[in-house]
């Protein structure tokens, strides 16, 4: 692995400016991608996941949010300050990202075929002839497996499934040759079966092309199949970050602990509890370390202090006190 | 134990539209095309199925909110369509929990007023008050909660809102649509503990429809597979998961992401997830799986298959399992 990353966001705070006040969405988040590495970003509804993606990008709705603090450096450039002609070069080309819902992320009333051709244009600065934007778009929707590729360009979102929709979607965040693709739920709104196909799929693609990824979801199964590191987010802070293997042997963090004790096992043997309360208001949110109204083991020094991220094996790290005194340096 | 729903070759289709420029043929939808079986008294009889399978179309048909193409369904022996309207007796006894509480409650009104209104039609003789703050009780809500409107509660607590309703008639039979699936994991153990404290406390029988298979390992006694309108395997938990028969089982158990070593291991590991859910307008011929199918055979594309029964309670419907 390169020693410099290819993404390292740095104490990154995210507000939103509304009617009633201000939503402290993001409170202070880091987060590394190395080259060639892939990420897992694990957290519940409302916990910022997209919203990280969303400032890495750029694409927040500025207002009502704003950024008051933090980096977020591409290639050793912060996106936060770059000139918007240079941050187009970037999307696309540096980054480029998968939504959940491929039916949203589609225009229903353009082809596949225009939607694509407007990528691949702008995929380059060089002027491009008619043969070579059209090979440039039939390579990857080869790629993502989509029957009878020429038939698809004239095919308009509405005909085809979602699978198939989802294909498109990910053919056309490869189509500039991306150094670091997001792929944010990418098999959420999708059955099983055909889910289990997209995930393989993008498993297969991010092989050959020695991609970077980071894969936002909610599923922790998804996350073991796919990654290498792990980060485990908690309202809008994050709270662990280890290896996959090592995470899932040995969670550390009471909310990391509690998220997989919850989910349901094909062994059987019943279904925890779960974990009591619910995500915190981000107009008022708690004091210290924001899960400690829902932690079995809170003690005094969670309510006042926002706990440090403490190293406790090599790769392994998590933000909370009952592991300050582990510490050890790696 | 005793048979409380039977359903006998239930079809619901529906016409969506016409096709056809001299001769004008309507094109039909088979949600449902013919299913079978019973659920006992007591039991969590769990049905898995994809978007399209048709479980949900099952649990409305059972509701009453679609009378069925053909086919019957019973409840302890009475037919539950003998009558043009279904009796208010026998509507009391099924009752649904929906999957989105967020649009199966009245946003305008208040917890209290939602409870009261099943209350005051089913049992007009007690005191509404004092029943409400009891269904609250049942599902762990203070009493606080009348007053509130849905929009402030969280989704886990709408959903025990909906839960308190779906019991406020005292009926036997509950049909869970997708019960947690709107709702975050950490949520959905405590809903789903809920569910099964009050069916051993009220002694009810759950029809709990769900796409997640590990989910259903936890919870059911008895397991039926649907896909595109018909059940293709029906068996006891314990045995469903252990000795998966049809290749479609198979291969929804083999797509399921899992967190461990030993769930890895219970999956089928030679089954590939493959193909596309064919649209339920145009079902393929003979089995509707055999497109998808590794394991199909020329006799597939033509014959539908029969449901064979395996073992004692295990029955598959597969061209793998002739009659014999």
């Amino acid at each position: 692995m390169d020693d410099a990353p290819l993404l390292e966001i740095k104490d990154l705070h995210v507000h939103f400016h509304v009617y009633g006040g201000i939503l402290r969405v993001l409170d202070g988040v880091s987060f590394v991608v190395h080259r060639g590495e892939k990420v897992g970003l694990v957290g519940e509804t409302g916990c910022g996941k997209t919203t990280t993606m969303k400032a890495t990008l750029r694409v927040l709705p500025m207002p009502p949010a704003r950024i008051p603090g933090g980096q977020i450096l591409f290639q050793g450039q912060d996106l936060l300050k770059m000139r918007d002609d240079r941050l187009r070069r970037v999307r696309g080309r540096g980054i480029s990202m998968i939504f959940q819902d491929p039916t949203a992320a589609l225009n229903p009333v353009f082809t596949i075929g225009q939607q694509i051709r407007a990528v691949v244009r702008h995929s380059t600065e060089k002027r491009l002839s008619r043969s070579q934007i059209h090979d440039r778009m039939i390579q990857p929707i080869r790629e993502v497996a989509l029957p009878d590729p020429e038939r698809m360009l004239g095919s308009y979102p509405i005909q085809l499934s979602g699978g198939m929709r989802q294909r498109v979607c990910i053919a056309m965040a490869l189509v500039a040759d991306p150094k670091l693709l997001i792929a944010d739920e990418p098999g959420t709104s999708l059955d099983v079966t055909i889910q289990d196909q997209i995930l393989r799929l993008l498993g297969r693609l991010v092989e050959e092309k020695d991609l970077s990824v980071i894969l936002i979801t909610h599923t922790l199964g998804i996350v073991r199949q796919l990654t290498d590191r792990v980060y485990v987010m908690y309202a809008g802070t994050m709270v662990e970050v280890a290896g996959t293997e090592e995470l899932f042997r040995n969670p550390l963090h009471p909310y990391t602990h509690g998220l997989m004790e919850a989910v349901p096992r094909l062994t059987g043997g019943g279904v925890s509890d779960g974990i009591p309360g619910r995500i915190p208001n981000y107009l008022h949110p708690p004091p210290g370390c924001r899960f400690h109204p829902r932690c079995p083991h809170v003690m005094d020094v969670c309510r006042q202090e926002k706990p440090g991220f403490y190293r406790v094996s090599g790769d392994h790290e998590v933000a909370c006190f009952l592991y300050r005194d582990k510490e050890r340096s790696a | 134990m005793a048979d409380i729903l039977t359903f006998n070759d239930l079809k619901k289709h529906f016409v969506i539209g016409q096709e056809g420029f001299l001769r004008r043929e309507p094109i039909t939808v088979k949600a449902v095309d013919g299913i079978s079986f019973a659920v006992q008294e007591g039991e969590t009889f769990g049905l898995v199925g994809e978007s399209g399978s048709g479980k949900s179309t099952v649990a409305y048909t059972t509701i009453g909110m679609y009378r069925p193409t053909t086919g019957t369904i019973r409840f302890r022996d009475k037919d539950l369509f003998a009558d043009k309207k279904r009796p208010l007796a026998l509507r009391k006894q099924i009752q649904i929990v929906f999957q989105d509480p967020g649009s199966s409650l009245n946003p305008r009104r208040t917890v209290a007023q939602i409870l009261a209104l099943p209350l005051r039609l089913h049992r007009p003789q007690e005191n509404v008050l004092q029943q409400t703050a009891q269904l609250l009780d049942m599902v762990e809500l203070t009493l606080e909660y009348m007053h509130k409107y849905p929009q402030t509660l969280s989704g886990g607590e709408k959903q025990m809102v909906a839960i308190a309703r779906a019991l406020a008639t005292e009926p036997s039979f509950v049909i869970l649509d997708e019960p947690t699936s709107a709702l975050d994991v950490s949520i959905q153990g405590k809903i789903i503990n809920l569910i099964m404290r009050l069916q051993r406390e009220f002694n009810l029988t759950y029809l709990f429809i769900t796409h997640d298979l590990s989910l259903m390992r936890n919870v059911a006694s008895r397991v039926a597979i649907m896909y595109l309108g018909k059940i293709c395997e029906i068996a006891d938990a314990v045995e469903f998961f252990r000795t998966p028969y049809h290749p479609y089982t198979q291969m929804l158990l083999a797509s399921i992401p899992v967190l461990s070593e030993e769930e890895e291991a219970l999956k089928p590991r030679k089954t590939v997830s493959r193909g596309e859910i064919p649209s339920p307008v145009n079902i393929p011929s003979g089995c509707s799986f055999h497109l998808r199918c590794p394991r199909h055979m020329d006799i597939c594309s033509v014959v539908d298959p029969v449901m064979v029964e395996v073992e004692a309670g295990h029955s598959v419907r597969c061209h793998l399992f002739p009659p014999s």
